[in-house]
């Protein structure tokens, strides 16, 4: 049978081999830590502590009440509030960030389990617990996760997709969550489900993770008669992007402008669900997630569990360095949507599923040539975008035009600018695109 | 690593501070290995078996004439551009193609002089008028041929008999007609096994289908044309010629002498493919490469020439903005209602 999947899309090279095959290790205590009060979509939290406070392990550090879409964050080590200022952030531009010292004292979390069964807890009960641990959505994108399983009363859910999929090249944090505890995996994925109030699951996971699928599927097996199913898709990139995972899992199509909720269906990312199962049973808030620290200019590729604030310049240290000669280019996430960065002292936030960097013959030449309508970023585009056309609409500031011909559709995934011959930046044209139209759009 | 620099970075701006010279640019980070000299040559090498051919066929006057195209073509390329004072860029192999292909249109006795000539029309005005590579409405090779055949009406249709064939007469050259010509004017066929492998009459590069088809082929395998283009075009030949076939053998020829007869191969794969001229949708790629098959077909049934190939690319040349334009493809999820 053809593995599912959806139209179009890439096929890069991934790089998965450098950190696929590696477990995932505990990074070193670290001295400091840097917490953005704003680590996901929504509105920014107000800082809970005040410069000299004393913080332990956990300790719930901002927080707005105000508002729905947000999440609380937490403080990571035990020790010393330093300083809250604004400092840089690894999504760009900078957060009102608290900055910790650490007193070298850690908590264990696992022995103090609460050990919450999922029959005694409602989904009221569920969410709530959620949102407290102040999980987001975990593969970059850094959703309140108690929102989106919050769906209002009219749209009816028929449907829970775990995205297992990790299409990003290099990356491979959630493939390791899943080979090493597909049991908390699964766990997290039911309470997720209870939370939403929903029978059928699906797990999706492109078939170059056979480890992975054959890890979840004992434990799925193993539990008889869950409705969750397992399902095998094709290696292509975005298979992840959350549209198109619902396209090859239950053959929904988004309609432009709405959610998946619209349709039915709710995505939740691995690492969520494995967050999720630790908030129930060790009462532990979101302070550490697995990142990926690989690429061609790092010395020893690993997947390390790292406490959320720990400095990239810390963890890319305990993964031997970064190659010191030539141009270098550091990431936070993969080559696909990562996001560039600037210095090395930014914080590991709740989205960095990867650090990745590039070097050397690797990184993008910073030229491009005419367009020669060759056609394949229009053969790519898993919208059905024609990219080389909003991409000039868009640099030119045509907006109009650029709305008409669908920028405002675009998903960022950056398979036309992967694929262009002339190396043409398409996919940073309709950025400014999009800029230019919400702008004029705010007036 | 200067760490002490590296504790500071808070207080001051960012990139004064920044130590470790990173770089920075916007996603996507990693770009696939391709580009536009890698493309163009590729369709250099799959041109090799018809420029094989046309040695083979017409002798050592082949060379000659592509290797004046091709240089013409590259002195044109390089003195716009100096003039317009833009990067040169004639080693990106597309002015070696302009030149390939106008030789291959051309026929073998055709002088020296009128080849170069063709190829400064086609580079001069077909390409770098509009503003060179990428920006050129219509097929630069075949504008230059369209030129010439107004310039040089009688010296572009005097076709010559192939070498095997003239030896057989025991002499040098043998002015002869092409198959199409000696079907419309004098009712004559020709087999199909000739016009495949390419021993008769014609434009140098157009006479052998196998050595074109091989071409082709390859380009499809190397994923660099769209099997849309030369299905279509052929297909779309195939089909309206064979109607009139059908509704007069005696008097119109079967479908496959159209495929394989006149410029029809060469168009199919190497022209109505070419990534400039032709549209980018699906939908503007089937209308256009079936669209330029019937003109074709109208052309050399019922039109003044025996051949249309060159005249029905051009003219769908002309209408890939209109297509491009009218042919745009569904957003993903826009044709849902919620």
């Amino acid at each position: 049978m053809a593995l599912k999947t959806f139209n179009h899309g890439i096929h890069p090279s991934y790089h998965k081999e450098l950190t696929s095959g590696k477990g995932i290790e505990k990074a070193a205590l670290p001295k400091k830590v840097i917490i953005p009060l704003q680590q996901h979509i929504g509105a920014q939290c107000k800082p809970l502590v005040k410069k000299g406070d004393a913080v332990t392990e956990g300790q719930k550090i901002g927080e707005i009440s105000a508002s729905f879409v947000t999440a609380p964050v937490h403080s990571s080590i035990s020790g010393k509030v330093k300083d809250i200022e604004k400092l840089p952030y690894p999504g760009g531009g900078k957060v009102l960030s608290v900055i910790i010292e650490g007193d070298g004292t850690t908590k264990e979390w696992g022995n103090g389990s609460i050990g919450l069964e999922l029959e005694s807890l409602t989904a009221e009960a569920l969410r709530n617990i959620i949102k407290e641990a102040g999980i987001v959505g975990m593969g970059g994108a850094a959703f309140p996760t108690h929102v989106k399983i919050s769906p209002p009363k009219e749209k009816k859910i028929d449907a829970f997709i775990l995205n297992g999929c990790e299409c990003e090249p290099y990356l491979t944090s959630d493939h390791r969550l899943m080979v090493e505890e597909p049991e908390k995996v699964f766990w997290g994925m039911k309470a997720l489900m209870k939370a939403v109030g929903v029978e059928n699951g699906f797990i999706g996971i492109e078939e170059n993770k056979p480890d992975a699928i054959e890890a979840l599927e004992k434990v799925v097996s193993g539990s008889g008669g869950s409705g969750i199913k397992i399902v095998a898709l094709e290696t292509k990139y975005p298979q992840g992007a959350e549209k198109m995972l619902i396209k090859a899992v239950v053959n929904r199509k988004v309609p432009v402008g709405k959610l998946p909720m619209d349709v039915g269906v709710v995505v939740n990312n691995v690492g969520t669900a494995f967050a999720v199962y630790e908030a129930m049973k060790y009462n532990k808030p979101l302070i550490e997630r697995v990142v990926t620290v690989s690429g061609n200019g790092i010395q020893e590729p690993k997947n390390l569990l790292v406490r959320i604030g720990t400095s990239f310049e810390d963890v890319l240290n305990q993964c031997g360095g970064i190659t010191k000669d030539g141009e270098r280019e550091v990431l936070n996430g993969g080559p696909m949507m990562g996001i560039s960065q600037t210095i090395l002292d930014v914080p590991v936030v709740k989205g960095t599923s990867g650090i990745t960097v590039i070097a050397g013959a690797e990184i993008k030449p910073n030229t491009y040539q005419p367009c020669i309508r060759c056609a394949s970023c229009v053969e790519v585009c898993p919208v059905n975008l024609m990219p080389y056309k909003i991409g000039d609409l868009g640099r030119l500031y045509r907006l109009d035009e650029f709305k008409t011909w669908g920028g405002l559709v675009c998903i960022e995934c950056g398979c036309c600018s992967y694929t262009c011959p002339s190396k043409r930046p398409l996919l940073q044209w309709i950025r400014v695109g999009k800029v230019k139209v919400r702008e004029r759009e705010k007036v | 690593m200067d760490e002490k620099a590296q504790e500071k970075v808070s207080e001051k701006p960012v990139q004064e501070k920044s130590i470790e010279k990173l770089v920075v640019s916007s996603s996507p980070h990693f770009l696939r290995d391709e580009n536009i000299p890698k493309i163009m040559h590729t369709v250099v090498l799959a041109l090799l078996p018809a420029m094989a051919a046309s040695v083979y066929f017409f002798g050592l006057r082949a060379i000659g004439l592509i290797v004046i195209s091709v240089a013409a073509c590259l002195m044109t390329e390089y003195i716009v551009q100096k003039i317009r004072e833009k990067p040169v860029t004639i080693w990106d192999g597309s002015a070696i193609i302009t030149g390939i292909l106008l030789a291959l249109t051309l026929p073998p006795s055709f002088p020296y002089y009128g080849a170069a000539l063709g190829s400064v029309f086609a580079i001069g005005i077909g390409k770098q008028l509009f503003g060179g590579i990428g920006y050129n409405i219509f097929n630069p090779a075949l504008l230059g041929r369209a030129f010439l055949q107004a310039t040089y009406p009688v010296l572009i249709t005097t076709w010559s008999e192939p070498l095997s064939k003239a030896a057989k007469a025991g002499v040098d050259a043998v002015t002869a007609a092409t198959p199409l010509a000696l079907m419309k004017f004098e009712g004559k066929m020709t087999s199909h096994l000739d016009l495949f492998f390419g021993n008769v009459a014609g434009s140098m590069g157009e006479t052998s289908a196998i050595a074109i088809l091989i071409g082709g082929l390859y380009l499809r395998y190397r994923g660099y044309i769209n099997w849309k283009m030369p299905l279509g075009y052929l297909g779309s030949m195939a089909f309206f010629g064979g109607v009139f076939w059908l509704i007069n053998p005696a008097k119109y020829p079967d479908p496959l002498f159209h495929i394989l007869a006149g410029g029809a191969m060469l168009g199919a794969w190497f022209m109505v493919t070419d990534m400039v001229t032709s549209p980018v949708t699906p939908l503007g790629q089937w209308i256009f490469a079936v669209g330029a098959g019937f003109l074709a077909i109208l052309i050399r049934l019922f039109g003044g020439l025996p051949e249309g190939v060159m005249y029905s690319i051009l003219l769908m040349n002309a209408f890939v903005p209109l297509l491009n334009k009218h042919t745009r493809p569904k957003f993903f999820g826009e044709d849902i209602k919620a």
